[in-house]
């Protein structure tokens, strides 16, 4: 008797369980479904063909004489898979328009140059914060802290008061130096150095190494996974930038693409939807070779006080 | 090293102490630390120098300059007026639009943030099958620019869009979703699917950090999933918990890439942020609101850091207890 009990509430249990996993399952799809489809919808589109896309979009992003969107059709025609897979938007966009590959290249220059030498002088910076602890170099730290939480609308006046005395407004330079400088990884960079353990440091120097030494062949070595995933991070950050360019670039031909995109003729659309994949290439390689690096970086930046 | 302690001034001193063995030790000890310490202060220090120098002219120099320009009439006449500049700003219609509307976006999606990324780290946690491909998918959104998928949402919520379409079939109204006053939902769904992947790690990292005895002690003394759930992980999360929630608030300030590249340059007054207007102030060159506007913005995110750290403090302290 007892023995039955125990036996149908255990699998009473059991029920429990399966139907909370199949509830997890139900909720994990769900979410997975919301999380691809713009991605997969603007790769799949990039395929069809530009009459394919008027006929599908037409309602959406008609083009009028001024350039401006009117509605023509009804109905809009949203589909994952293309009637017929065309590769004439890229063809258009790799071969015989250059401009968008030339924002494409903008993108590259203003991105590229950051990430190197903002994790250049981010990790001697961590290297000197981790290795000695003071009164003024915790305070310095702090600042630093609170300098990475200020947002645009905070540190863009700064920017562009140094940018223009400098006469940098205009140039690459106004969007390089303050991002070259920002504190960003010295942060995470500092948080993983000071796990280094001293018994480590300390047998380098009896082997006579400087500090020099010590930074280029101990710290960063043992650092390899944390600086990629700084650079993943960094990279994710200005890869999407929009109000740096907007604000101290005013000749929009030096736009990267990402503010490029948006302003992108309705009459191209199909065009657009290859060149918003193209650009979302390289972030997305990155991804599938670094993912755990971007999940280790997002792990160190929690906890802020570390 | 060595070799040179002798020739510091205390010279007559270390002779005196080497007659006396055993008290040598310790003084010469201490001496020995200090140079060092001072030694590899200055040379680590110089390692700091070139960040700090760059951060004092691109971020701190300049923001002393911002104070100042905050208090003056214009940078030119430089006339003082204090506080003046802070109150025609606060006086300002389109700032008070702003902040307003800054303030409705974060209302709606912070609190969604924390939940939604909560949820699915749980869903992540729990011995669902492909596991790591989920955690991938719910990542990507994070690593695609914004600008390569505003296209499918002006698809979506657009007068003819795809939203009105399927809600249309329920005998729903056509809106054109980014002029309407459910604009900043739109702005909030896009925000919701960029930064939901990054509290899920986050989230994810603290369950993995729950003490495990603990749980299996739960499940033996036959606690149900809900007050497992209630009773001790949300004490283990509630630092990571106040943590997630004050960066999804200061990240919901920032938003105005979203409502840019949706909307461009002139957004419906629902989703007038505070970048608009700022831009508007830079196309003026007007400096001492724009300096007013940025103290304003940092004491504002200053003080919600504060927060952080007192609160963080305590909370720390009850999950240890």
């Amino acid at each position: 008797m007892k023995g039955k009990e125990r036996k149908k509430a255990v699998s009473k249990k059991k029920v429990f369980a399966i139907s909370r996993l199949a509830l997890a399952t139900i909720v994990a799809a769900f979410f997975a479904i919301l999380f691809l489809m713009p991605i997969i919808l603007t790769i799949t589109n990039s395929f069809m063909s530009s009459s394919e896309i008027s006929s599908n979009y037409g309602s959406v992003f008609a083009v009028n004489s001024n350039g401006g969107k009117v509605y023509i059709s009804e109905k809009v025609n949203l589909k994952f898979v293309p009637d017929m897979v065309s590769f004439s938007q890229y063809i258009t966009v790799l071969f015989k328009s250059p401009k968008y590959l030339y924002k494409f290249w903008n993108s590259v220059i203003l991105v590229g140059p950051i990430v190197v030498f903002q994790l250049l002088v981010a990790s001697l910076a961590s290297y000197g914060f981790a290795r000695y602890r003071g009164r003024i170099r915790e305070i310095i730290f702090f600042a630093y802290i609170i300098l990475m939480q200020m947002p645009y609308q905070v540190t863009l006046v700064p920017n562009y008061l140094v940018s223009d005395w400098l006469n940098l407004l205009d140039t690459y330079w106004a969007i390089w130096l303050p991002g070259i400088f920002s504190p960003f990884t010295v942060f995470l960079l500092t948080k993983f150095m000071r796990r280094i353990p001293t018994s480590v440091i300390e047998a380098a120097q009896i082997d006579g190494a400087g500090e020099w030494q010590i930074y280029k062949r101990i710290c960063m070595p043992l650092c390899k996974g944390a600086i990629c995933s700084a650079a993943i991070l960094v990279f994710i950050d200005y890869w999407n930038m929009v109000e740096q360019p907007l604000i101290l670039l005013s000749d929009a031909e030096t736009h990267p693409l990402s503010v490029f995109l948006s302003k992108i003729n309705a009459g191209e659309i199909g065009l657009a939807f290859a060149v918003a994949t193209i650009y979302m290439v390289p972030s997305l390689l990155i991804f599938l070779y670094g993912e755990d690096y971007l999940v280790n970086g997002i792990t160190y930046q929690g906890g802020i006080k570390g | 090293m060595n070799r040179k302690f002798g020739k510091t001034g205390k010279t007559g001193k270390t002779t005196e102490l080497k007659k006396l063995n055993k008290a040598e030790t310790p003084e010469k000890m201490r001496i020995k630390t200090t140079r060092r310490t001072r030694k590899l202060k200055v040379s680590s220090g110089a390692f700091i120098a070139p960040s700090l120098l760059g951060v004092l002219l691109f971020f701190i120099l300049p923001f002393i300059v911002i104070i100042w320009y905050s208090m003056v009439d214009n940078p030119i006449s430089a006339n003082f007026v204090f506080l003046d500049n802070f109150k025609s700003i606060v006086a300002n219609p389109a700032f008070q639009r702003a902040v307003r509307n800054t303030f409705m976006f974060s209302v709606v999606s912070v609190p969604l943030a924390v939940v939604l990324s909560l949820i699915l780290a749980i869903v992540l946690e729990s011995k669902i099958p492909f596991k790591s491909q989920f955690r991938t998918f719910f990542l990507s959104p994070l690593m695609v620019p914004v600008a390569s998928i505003v296209l499918i949402w002006q698809v979506l919520f657009h007068y003819n869009g795809a939203v009105n379409e399927i809600l249309g079939r329920f005998g729903t109204d056509k809106i054109d979703w980014m002029k309407s006053e459910y604009a900043l939902a739109v702005v909030a769904i896009l925000f919701l699917w960029k930064n939901l992947g990054y509290n899920m790690i986050l989230f994810m990292a603290a369950l993995a950090s729950i003490p495990k005895d603990i749980l299996e002690v739960a499940t033996l003394e036959s606690a149900t999933p809900f007050q497992t759930f209630f009773h001790i992980k949300i004490r283990y999360l509630s630092s990571t918990l106040l943590f997630v929630t004050i960066m999804s608030l200061i990240s919901s300030f920032k938003i105005f890439r979203e409502v840019y590249l949706l909307t461009g340059d002139y957004p419906t007054d629902t989703v007038y942020m505070l970048q608009h207007f700022m831009n508007n102030k830079f196309r003026n060159l007007d400096y001492q609101t724009l300096s007013a506007a940025a103290i304003l913005m940092c004491l504002v995110i200053i003080v919600i850091i504060g927060v952080l750290f007192i609160v963080e403090d305590r909370f720390g302290k009850d999950v240890e207890g």
